[in-house]
């Protein structure tokens, strides 16, 4: 029901030739039965709500579809991973308010299904794209990451998603395109903290394209083999692991090629302590407080060294010749 | 029934610590427990410095004069807390490096603001007893008058610390504001008024 043609989207651009020749690589579900890829595994939801259902309480109470078929372990660490119970009760998503535990406590409600994503600005092939038509011809990739928080703390967290670079070839940006901007969904009525003025709503994030492009950068959809909890950026978030978290929007609506350089919300709420880049850095400190050591959850001592690019040192050539200093 | 008040304020004012205690034994603290030791401890810190901050406005509008014979205790519980929270900075945020935390305190104003508030807290809690009381005499309501450049800096270390300044860290700050706007509503009116007066913190 969810995958019928969008109106606006001409039927060429649906039957994309080069979809079509990667038909192969769709996502399987669990059990890999044909007539389930119609039953929309990336729904955070289990099912449409019916009115004989009880809603979902809490997080908890909420099935997450498990994903399968995805490449495990596409990129890797040896370190510890976090449990999925750290991951999902620590989070920063100001939407749903300002302590780390907002976002688990008050997040249950926001619907994320159907959920579409409209790519846009400067491209050859804009689309409004239910999230399902968007993930499905690029295979799932298993991607586990360290996150390295702006606020010196970081994790080690198994992600499921799909190279962005998937996604923007598809759009065809041209050649005005020099940054994507990625904009989080604004619905106060289900995203309490957006009654504040902690920022401005919606949340604004931005890549240069060439880092958009990077292998690295991922749009994720799920965690620990399932699709992702709300209080993560569900159904599909950003994940940069060179970046400060914050750099990762969640809840992705929109994503727009654009000709300059976006104005992101952490920039905008505070330009001395916020640049554009947020590259992870442990020489340049925040002004509030040192990047060289982090956190590295649950533990109790701050003793982790910081690595430069958080040890994603491939992407140094991005920035060859550039100062990280100025450019923080 | 009257001795009894204050051993009994004495427990309640230890319980957050107790509690917070047993939190750790448990491995009740959360993902972030170091985070969350920090940032109890500095609230019961902020807590009790706007107790015995209140103590005298309190006093006066109620007459309850009684109130007077906690202060003591309570200002040495936010002193407790403020070093339970200083420890945690100490231990777990910089395992004693001292280089780094004097970099901190010179280079970064919440620090320093932090810093201020609990360095000010020091000779306060040193002359607590009574023979300092008698030591010093008329300086002693002087010197611990420090105690309202704790609880400003207190308030702008917790505004200062955290990314956008909504919700807890401002509601202190205004408390803090209030309590002190009070005192100098005091003092000016009986400025104004011919009689002498004696200072009171």
């Amino acid at each position: 029901m969810l995958i019928k043609a969008v109106p606006a989207i001409p039927s060429r651009e649906i039957t994309d030739e080069q979809i079509y020749l990667r038909r192969r690589e769709f996502l399987r579900l669990a059990g890999g039965a044909a007539f389930a890829a119609a039953a929309s595994p990336l729904l955070a939801c289990a099912s449409e709500p019916s009115a004989a259902e009880p809603q979902p309480s809490g997080p908890f109470s909420k099935a997450q579809l498990p994903l399968a078929g995805y490449k495990e372990k596409a990129v890797s660490t040896d370190e510890k991973l976090n449990t999925f119970d750290e991951i999902t009760s620590y989070n920063n998503f100001y939407e749903f308010g300002t302590n780390k535990n907002d976002p688990k406590r008050y997040s249950a409600s926001l619907k994320t299904s159907p959920w579409t994503v409209k790519i846009d600005g400067a491209c050859s092939k804009p689309a409004d794209y239910h999230i399902e038509d968007l993930i499905k011809p690029i295979q799932l990739e298993e991607r586990i990451y360290r996150l390295r928080c702006v606020e010196a703390w970081s994790m080690v967290i198994p992600w499921i998603g799909v190279p962005l670079r998937d996604v923007i070839k598809r759009a065809e940006p041209t050649s005005k395109a020099a940054f994507v901007e990625f904009t989080t969904l604004l619905r106060p009525s289900e995203m309490p903290g957006q009654h504040t003025d902690a920022l401005n709503w919606p949340y604004v994030e931005g890549l240069r394209l060439d880092e958009a492009m990077h292998p690295l950068t991922i749009l994720a959809v799920g965690l620990y083999g399932k699709t992702l909890m709300n209080q993560n950026g569900a159904p599909i978030r950003l994940v940069v692991p060179w970046k400060y978290g914050f750099k990762s929007a969640k809840s992705i609506v929109r994503i727009r090629f654009v000709e300059k350089e976006p104005k992101t919300a952490w920039s905008v709420a505070n330009p001395p302590e916020y640049g554009f880049y947020s590259n992870v850095n442990p020489e340049v400190d925040h002004p509030r407080w040192s990047q060289a050591k982090e956190r590295r959850l649950p533990r109790f001592f701050q003793d982790h060294p910081t690595q430069m690019f958080n040890g994603y040192t491939e992407v140094a050539s991005l920035y060859a010749g550039m100062d990280l200093r100025k450019n923080y | 029934m009257r001795k009894l008040l204050k051993p009994l304020v004495f427990l309640l004012a230890l319980l957050p610590a107790g509690y917070l205690g047993y939190r750790t034994y448990a491995n009740d603290l959360g993902v972030n427990p170091a985070e969350t030791l920090q940032l109890e401890t500095g609230e019961w810190a902020l807590k009790f410095l706007i107790i015995t901050l209140a103590v005298t406005p309190v006093r006066r509008l109620t007459g309850w004069n009684r109130l007077i014979q906690f202060r003591r205790m309570l200002g040495l519980f936010a002193f407790f807390y403020a070093c339970l929270h200083f420890l945690t900075y100490i231990v777990l945020d910089k395992y004693f490096a001292f280089g780094e935390m004097m970099a901190d305190v010179i280079k970064r104003p919440f620090i320093t603001a932090g810093f201020v508030a609990f360095v000010a807290m020091v000779p306060l809690a040193v002359t607590s007893t009574k023979g300092w009381i008698r030591r010093l005499g008329r300086r002693w309501q002087v010197l611990h008058r420090l105690i309202y450049v704790s609880g400003v800096a207190a308030a702008v270390h917790f505004v200062w610390k955290v990314k956008v300044a909504i919700g807890e860290p401002v509601y202190y700050a205004v408390v803090i504001a209030a309590l002190l706007g009070f005192r100098l509503v005091w003092q000016l009116r009986s400025a104004r008024s011919v009689r002498p007066h004696r200072v009171s913190a």
